[in-house]
């Protein structure tokens, strides 16, 4: 009885030194994501003893050490484009494949002496503002969104992000999406020529330089916002109502998108349809290689999405204030997994 | 027979001390390799790395080529980009660091060298050399919680006083050149202080005993003669300030406000070249843009190459000019 029982603590112990020498998966990418995978991979690692370890370094880099091949797989807040997708295939003969894991909104915050409630914006508005056209907090545009508050007519500071980063491009994209000037004059990156304003490096850049600058505007990212307590704007949607971003309302931008979802996942789900929808939300994706030479990483990779997708692990993206994957984006991906050789 | 042994033993005992000074000749053959090879590798590493930054930027260099140097638009949606707003921030920002760095670290080097008591003098060094050693993302938290709202608070005062000069116009948001300048001069004025103390010091004591005993005051003999004996020294220390001024980044980042223009007025917000590069490289995720921040790193290195050669040549003609050392 002893015997059997301490070979069989023996081979478990020994199958257990060969995952964790074995399978060793190594992941880059998206730092927006990265508190949601940190916990996810460490939850997996528990279940299975699979190892996954991801370095938060930013969506480019993230899409760059993928296509080179020095990770096993990427991630990104926004999908690959015409050129990178061809690169990757150039350089590695085969394609990538996107999954949509959580999504994330950005939200409008601003310092506004006097002003306790949060303000109504239009996208007008936020165009305007981050065109330069509108200056002072007073702009009928503005004022109209707000009616019965009191908004003084001081000159609005607009602040940005000046490194490149994923809240960027989401943000750009929006703006692109509502106002053609801005599509014509700025575009929708992770950097863009910024027509105003001043630049701060990372969300806590533009948080602190918001905080500390009377009349500024900025934008940052939904969960850093929760997390620190800021105050942010409504955004009015497309169906024309004044939206709070929230984890509910960004779920309801991406359900809205599920039908016309692409077999890609390459969509933006910025100025979503739907009366709930919150419309500066975006999905961020892991980049996964068509073909995984390595039979057990990408037994592990597979398995990995498979247990991702299920509703415990995306409860407890609810649990972080991400929002969680519609029912329907789940099924397709359920299905696409299959793509993975 | 003895006269043929002495012969022998006398052909012997050169031989053998040749032997003996061949060896020792070949461990200093030895040692100076190492030492060469030391030094070697410096001219190697330096022009290694002007070989990466050249062939890396090869993409941007072929698109633009020099007029990369004059352009002024900065555009990574139709892959634009011209570098002479980042030159402009990165030359302003620490000529206005070192305008006010100069004085104020000169000054405390004689101080500490000539006419404070030795003790206080290293106590204080001590102190300075705390400061030098303060990384450089602490002084940018300093400068924008501490600094900037100081500055603002400051600006009716300097408008009323100098707003009407082109360096004090517009609009005032706090991160500005000025800021950078300021954070950068609280940066640099420890090398200079501590550098300069130590040239001060290590000028001979016959020379001020011999301006003492020509009738010179104590301050005479300091500012006459001391100060332009380790003029060249000084200077060098300048300079060695000013090179870390150019290449700092996280302070700078923190403070001058990311945007990439030409403004004349100090209260405007600017963009240096190291900034940029530390900002933007994370997520260069396009070919031209990737090699085009290579391509500033290169300027940079240029830049920094130029100004050091201006020194030397300075450092040239001032001791040719008479200069004791």
């Amino acid at each position: 009885m002893k015997r059997t029982a301490l070979l069989v603590f023996l081979s478990a112990l020994l199958t257990g030194i060969a995952f964790a020498e074995d399978l060793l998966i190594n992941a880059a990418g998206a730092s927006f994501p990265n508190p949601i995978y940190q916990k996810w991979f460490s939850e997996y690692q528990k279940k299975t003893g699979v190892r996954i370890n991801y370095q938060s370094v930013g969506s480019g880099a993230g899409i760059g050490q993928i296509t080179e091949g020095t990770v096993d797989f990427g991630a990104s807040d926004g999908p690959m484009n015409a050129e990178q997708t061809k690169k990757f295939q150039d350089k590695r003969g085969f394609g990538v494949l996107h999954f949509p894991t959580v999504m994330g909104a950005v939200v409008v915050t601003y310092n506004l002496p006097g002003i306790s409630q949060a303000l109504n914006f239009t996208p007008a508005a936020i165009s305007g503002i981050y065109l330069g056209k509108i200056t002072k907090w007073n702009d009928p545009e503005i004022a109209k969104a707000n009616p019965g508050v009191k908004i003084p007519a001081n000159d609005i500071v607009v602040v940005h992000r000046s490194d490149g980063s994923g809240t960027t491009y989401v943000f750009t994209d929006y703006l692109s999406k509502v106002n053609p000037d801005w599509k014509s004059k700025v575009g929708s990156a992770t950097s863009v020529t910024w027509p105003i304003g001043l630049g701060a490096a990372k969300n806590d850049g533009v948080a602190g330089l918001v905080k500390q600058t009377a009349n500024s505007i900025g934008y940052v990212e939904l969960i850093y916002a929760t997390q620190n307590k800021m105050a942010y704007g409504n955004v009015k949607n497309k169906a024309g109502a004044f939206v709070t971003a929230s984890s509910a309302s960004v779920s309801a931008a991406a359900a809205a998108s599920a039908k016309t979802m692409p077999e890609d996942f390459k969509v933006s789900i910025v100025d979503a349809e739907g009366k709930s929808s919150y419309p500066i939300s975006t999905f961020t994706w892991l980049l996964i290689p068509e073909k995984i030479a390595d039979k057990g990483k990408k037994t592990a990779i597979v398995n990995f999405i498979k247990w991702m997708l299920d509703k415990d692990a995306q409860a407890l993206a609810e649990s972080l204030d991400y929002a969680s994957l519609p029912k329907p984006v789940v099924a397709k991906e359920l299905k696409a997994i299959a793509k993975v050789q | 027979m003895e006269t043929s042994e002495i012969s022998t033993n006398r052909a012997r005992s050169p031989e053998r001390a040749r032997r003996f000074s061949d060896r020792l000749a070949s461990g200093d053959t030895a040692a100076n390799l190492i030492v060469f090879l030391a030094a070697a590798s410096i001219v190697f590493i330096t022009s290694w790395i002007v070989f990466e930054l050249y062939r890396n930027s090869a993409a941007s260099r072929h698109e633009f080529g020099w007029s990369f140097l004059t352009g002024s638009s900065w555009d990574p949606v139709n892959e634009h980009y011209g570098a002479l707003p980042f030159i402009y921030g990165t030359i302003v920002t620490s000529a206005l660091a070192l305008l006010m760095a100069i004085p104020f670290g000169v000054g405390a080097a004689i101080f500490l060298a000539e006419l404070a008591p030795p003790r206080i003098s290293n106590a204080l060094t001590f102190l300075i050399e705390l400061l030098a050693a303060v990384p450089s993302v602490i002084y940018g938290l300093l400068g924008i919680f501490v600094l900037v709202p100081m500055l603002k608070s400051a600006e009716p005062a300097i408008r009323a006083t100098l707003g009407f000069l082109p360096f004090f116009k517009g609009p005032f948001y706090g991160v500005s050149l000025l800021a950078a300048g300021f954070v950068l001069a609280v940066m640099i004025v420890p090398f200079i202080i501590s550098i300069s103390r130590e040239v001060l010091l290590a000028v001979p004591a016959d020379q001020r005993e011999a301006a003492l005993a020509l009738g010179a005051t104590k301050w005479e003999s300091t500012w006459d003669i001391v100060v332009p004996f380790a003029g060249k020294g000084i200077v060098g220390s300048i300079f060695l300030a000013l090179a870390r001024s150019l290449g700092e980044t996280m302070a700078v980042t923190m403070v001058i406000g990311n945007t990439p223009q030409i403004s004349m007025s100090l209260f405007a917000p600017g963009y240096s070249i190291a900034a940029v590069i530390a900002n933007e490289f994370a997520e260069a995720s396009s070919e031209m843009l990737r090699s085009t921040l290579i391509e500033l790193g290169m300027v940079l290195f240029a830049l920094t190459f130029l100004i050091n050669g201006f020194a030397r040549i300075l450092i040239i003609t001032t001791s040719k000019k008479g200069n004791a050392t």
